[in-house]
């Protein structure tokens, strides 16, 4: 049912649908770049470059079609959708396929889902549409609570595959939950929990909690009158100083040695150029050798001969970088940013709790995409395998950020009705 | 709308927050540092050396004395290498397993990705089996080189040796070397390395990831073809090189040419020599260690490093040094009682002449007249005291390339010893005299010289009172240029009519019948010579001769000594006649020829550790005491006795 005189297209916004057709033009060109040289004699739909095309094309194809959907259809199936994903999510642990270590994959003919990625826009519909029927009225410990089940389930059996990097995506319901009324402490708390992982590996313990104890003897002196903030000063001195132990026993028995090491190395605690640093490295000497302009389409030696692996996936910014130099880079990171403040303005002028949640979702799921993917490539964040959204080459992502981003202008373009 | 609508801003303020963090850390690794661009040509870009042949050296008639011989390195890139059957491809390079691991080993070390060498200087026999099968072998290829191959197996010490390239070696040579290329390490190839190594070929290729190369960088633009090294052209005459050579064969000493007129050495000896093709190849350092365990110390660089008092040989500057300060005049005769009485002790002379002049003391070699003309020198009247009088002599005999290195083309060249007067002080006290170091005058005491300054001398000599820095090599490349202070004559500030009658005295030496090289005399060529018996602390006297020839317009100008070979005209004299002889007629007359090939085939090497009890040496001034002519040893045994050089 379309309020708009029948027009399908009526409202949609369509400087988004711009900047992401841009994004995909330039993920394909750099796909097309970054394959050696031989192979780009002549088009075929056999390489990487060439299968991205198909995707780009199919995206633009499922993307529209969502836009011929009714607007209501996403808040009255969003249980079921989130239901089977998370089905998926378990079958895929049973059936899936291992793909270097992770068992992400559930192989379809030739074609391979992958339930994480769907799971993504289930989360995000089904939280929208929890948080919605709260109304104004999302502060209680009960509702939190709840909604805190829906985005932990599946990041637990994410975890389980385990695709530690695609389950941290979870955490950017943080977001949506915050501007619906999450307390901001609970932000804080979060950056202080990061704070003090990063610090527990730089920072000998001893003088880390004498910090803490410090800072919280402070606080506790100065607030001895008032008893409630004096108890949660004190309460949150131990929890920072049970959590410090908490980390180091957990990284030493729960994260693999594969994950230890890349943590070590992003913090600078260890090189390893030649072995699990390895990555990182190639992706900065590429980066770093584009210079300001770059070396010109086609021209990069780094990425043209292998230097850097995984090159048109999670490493696909490394091509931008050496070719397009860092006025390209400045460009890709413009157009996201541009794109995601666009998003948060689109979700802002909804009359629906649920699009704005939903809305905020989908810009905080492509924020962190964006910030973790790009952190990599130039070593400010351990190496966490996740694509770079509507750039990196594979079908599944591209896909599945496609329907995320047309779900929210579907909504938005419908935003004068009723859900 | 509600105040949480504020958040907005919060979370958008994040995402641009986030944004800026990442544009600024790109901006500092793209355009902040060129470190990345610098690290990405390192990936990409491999330089591939074409190695130039070295120059080859020619002797002063441009006899061809060192060829360059293809060799062929085994080379590896460890992450390559397949498995295969390793006992074949040890079979057929010749090595065991052990060795095996340990090159494979050590090549992975190096690197993975980049080859190293796995076993080189593979000779062609080996190649050509090698590269039938090398295709069973992925990760092995083959690396051409050249290597050095002297045709005459001789003049060891004047070649030198060609070797790996140490750390210093490559940290000194401002990026021209790097690890397993060869640089000359002694002798000629190492003095002359730079000319004779030519220049390095340099290709910059593309390499992807798996090291396989993908073109060339930049069309080609900075690559260069490599340059062959400059042939050089000994002065040496690889005649009485080999000549030489022969004669000291199992006999220790050295023998040194010189052509007065240029300074061009003509022959180089120094006994024990070696093959230069043992220093060549795979078998290199065992060869080393072989012949370093010789106790004659083979790799002693005698003509240039061996210490010799010069003996008898320095009379001929006495007798200059007088007739130039006004003296003596060439008819002054002092008497020779058969000793020379200096202060309380006595310096012998072999024989009694009564009043001797200058022609006939040179010639009979009279130690008695030697010591008048010191003791004159260091007491004229017009200096101050004696210490001052030696100062003035000592410089004199200075300007004659003692005490000092002659520059000699050569490395390592050692100085010599000659006191000044402050060193006397030093070592004696205030207190001394002419009468304490008389013992100069007739060559001995705290005088060393080498075997190439006592050629020089002669050559001061035949010159008539100057010399050219004596060098081995008179033309280098292919415009022939040589060091301008190789043709700069340097004079000695002795007149030359002062050389006619010390020329005369040296001519009896060997022509006279009273003369003490007479048996040495050559057929129609007037040799002019002195004969020394050099006395040796450490052994048998050393037998030493020098002079040159003919006396007019002289040709060649000669050293010879032979350790522990007693008498100057034992061996010293004659070998240096054949040599003349040699050099000048091109061939030995039939007479002394049997003689000859009786001194090829004579041992002489130095004694046998001697019993603990045994007499002290004897002090420098008791010189030229053993008259007899059987000192020669009787064994062979190898000793632990250093060589007799009297170096202090």
């Amino acid at each position: 049912m379309n309020q708009q005189g029948g027009r399908f297209f009526f409202n949609v916004d369509w400087v988004t649908i711009l900047i992401y057709v841009a994004l995909c033009a330039i993920g394909f060109v750099n796909i097309y770049a970054s394959i050696p040289r031989a192979e780009a004699e002549a088009f075929s739909f056999a390489t990487n470059y060439g299968k991205q095309l198909v995707f780009i094309i199919t995206g633009l194809i499922v993307g529209f079609s969502i836009l011929l959907l009714d607007a209501k259809f996403f808040s009255v199936f969003s249980p079921v959708v989130y239901g089977v994903t998370m089905l998926l999510l378990l079958a895929v642990l049973v059936v899936g396929r291992k793909v270097a270590g992770n068992q992400a994959w559930i192989p379809i003919g030739s074609f391979r889902l992958q339930p994480s990625e769907l799971a993504k826009f289930g989360t995000a519909l089904l939280l929208a549409r929890y948080v919605s029927s709260f109304g104004p009225k999302f502060r209680d410990v009960k509702s939190i609570f709840f909604a805190g089940i829906i985005i932990v389930i599946p990041l637990f059996l994410i975890m389980l595959q385990p695709d530690t990097g695609s389950a941290l995506v979870f955490l950017s319901f943080m977001f949506p939950l915050y501007r619906e009324g999450l307390s901001g402490y609970f932000l804080l708390i979060f950056l202080g929990m990061i704070v003090l992982f990063i610090a527990d590996f730089l920072v000998p313990m001893g003088i880390l909690i004498g910090i803490i104890l410090t800072i919280g003897g402070i606080f506790i002196y100065q607030n001895r009158r008032k008893q409630k903030i004096m108890f949660s000063s004190i309460t949150v001195t131990i929890i920072a100083i049970l959590y410090l132990f908490l980390v180091k026993l957990s990284y030493e028995k729960v994260l693999e040695p594969h994950q230890r090491t890349r943590i070590e190395i992003m913090l600078g605690l260890k090189t390893d150029p030649k072995g699990a640093g390895y990555n990182v490295n190639q992706s900065k000497i590429a980066i770093g050798s584009g210079q300001l302009t770059g070396r010109g389409f086609l021209q990069g030696t780094q990425t043209k001969y292998g230097y850097v692996p995984e090159q048109s996936t999670d490493f696909i910014f490394s091509t931008i970088g050496e070719e397009w130099g860092f006025a390209g880079c400045f460009t890709v990171i413009a157009l996201y940013i541009f794109m995601l403040l666009r998003v948060i303005n689109l979700a802002e002028r909804q009359r629906s709790t649920f699009s704005r949640v939903y809305g905020y979702s989908v810009a905080s799921i492509i924020f962190f995409h964006v910030f973790i993917n790009i952190g990599m490539t130039i070593g400010i964040i351990p190496v966490i395998g996740i694509p770079l959204p509507f750039i990196s080459y594979g079908g599944s992502s591209l896909w599945s950020f496609t329907v995320l981003l047309f779900i929210f202008l579907k909504l938005d373009s419908n935003r004068m009705g009723f859900i | 709308m509600d105040n949480l609508f504020n958040r907005k801003y919060i979370i958008q303020g994040l995402f641009i927050a986030v944004g800026l963090i990442l544009v600024a850390t790109l901006f500092y690794i793209q355009v902040g540092t060129d470190k990345y661009f610098i690290s990405a040509e390192s990936n990409v870009l491999r330089k591939i050396y074409t190695f130039p042949a070295r120059g080859i050296i020619m002797d002063r008639n441009e006899k061809v004395l060192v060829q360059n011989e293809p060799v062929y390195d085994l080379m590896v890139i460890p992450n390559q290498v397949k498995e295969f059957d390793t006992t074949a491809l040890c079979q057929i390079i010749g090595i065991d397993m052990k060795k095996f691991r340990k090159n494979f080993l050590k090549a992975r070390n190096q690197s993975r990705y980049q080859p190293s060498i796995f076993e080189k200087q593979l000779s062609v026999q080996i190649y050509a089996t090698l590269s039938e099968k090398l295709s069973r072998y992925p990760g092995f290829f083959v690396q051409s080189r050249t290597v050095r191959y002297y045709p005459d197996s001789a003049a060891g010490h004047f070649f030198g040796y060609v070797k790996e390239v140490s750390p210093t070696d490559i940290a000194e040579s401002n990026g021209y070397y790097s690890p397993g290329d060869y640089i000359g390490k002694a002798g000629i190839e190492r003095q002359y390395n730079n000319e004779l190594r030519g220049e390095k070929g340099i290709v910059n290729m593309l390499y992807d990831v798996h090291n396989v190369p993908q073109g060339s960088y930049a069309e080609g633009k900075y690559d260069t073809l490599a340059k062959s090294g400059e042939s050089v052209i000994s002065s040496l005459d690889f005649r009485i090189q080999k000549l030489g050579e022969q004669l000291m064969k199992n006999k220790v000493g050295s023998i040194v040419a010189i052509e007065p007129s240029t300074g061009e050495i003509l022959a180089f000896v120094s006994s024990p020599g070696y093959d230069p093709n043992l220093m060549v190849g795979r078998q290199q350092g065992n060869n080393y260690m072989d012949l370093i365990k010789n106790p004659n110390r083979v790799f002693n660089v005698r003509p240039i490093q061996g210490y010799y008092s010069p003996g008898s040989a320095f009379k001929p500057l006495d007798a200059l040094l007088g007739l130039q300060e006004g003296v003596i005049d060439p008819n002054t005769t002092f008497n020779c009682p058969g000793y020379y009485q200096a202060g309380n002790h006595r310096l012998k002379c072999e024989h009694v002449d009564g009043n001797i002049s200058l022609r006939r003391g040179l010639a009979r070699s009279c130690n008695t007249y030697a010591s008048y003309v010191f003791q004159k020198l260091i007491t004229q009247r017009k200096y101050k005291n004696q210490h001052l009088a030696y100062d003035v002599w000592q410089n004199k005999v200075r300007k004659f390339g003692l005490g000092a290195p002659l520059d000699v083309d050569m490395p390592f060249e050692r100085k010599g010893i000659l006191y000044t007067s402050d060193e006397y002080t030093k070592k004696l006290g205030k207190y001394w005299g002419y009468t304490t170091v008389i013992s100069l005058g007739i060559g001995q005491g705290e005088m060393n010289v080498t075997p190439l300054q006592m050629a020089n001398i002669m050559a001061i000599i035949a010159n008539r009172g100057y010399y050219v820095k004596p060098h081995l090599i008179k033309a280098i490349g292919e415009k022939k240029v040589i060091k301008k202070e190789y043709v700069k004559k340097n004079y000695v500030d002795v007149d030359a009519r002062h050389f006619e009658p010390v020329i005369d005295g040296m001519q009896d030496a060997v022509n006279a019948p009273w003369g003490t090289a007479r048996g040495s005399a050559i057929d129609n060529i007037l040799m002019c010579g002195k004969t020394g018996t050099v006395q040796n602390p450490r052994g048998k006297n050393h037998s030493v001769f020098i002079g040159f020839a003919p006396r007019d317009n002289p040709k060649i100008a000669i050293a010879v000594i032979v350790e522990n070979a007693g008498f100057g005209s034992a061996y010293a004299a004659p070998i240096a006649s054949y040599l003349t002889e040699k050099y000048l007629k091109d061939s030995i007359s039939v007479s002394k020829r049997a003689n000859m090939e009786w001194i090829k085939n004579k041992e002489i090497l130095p004694d046998p550790p001697k019993p603990k009890v045994r007499a002290k040496p004897k002090t420098a001034d008791s010189a030229k005491t053993d008259t007899t002519l059987k000192t020669l040893p009787k064994k062979k045994t190898v000793t632990n006795l250093k060589p007799t050089t009297a170096a202090k």
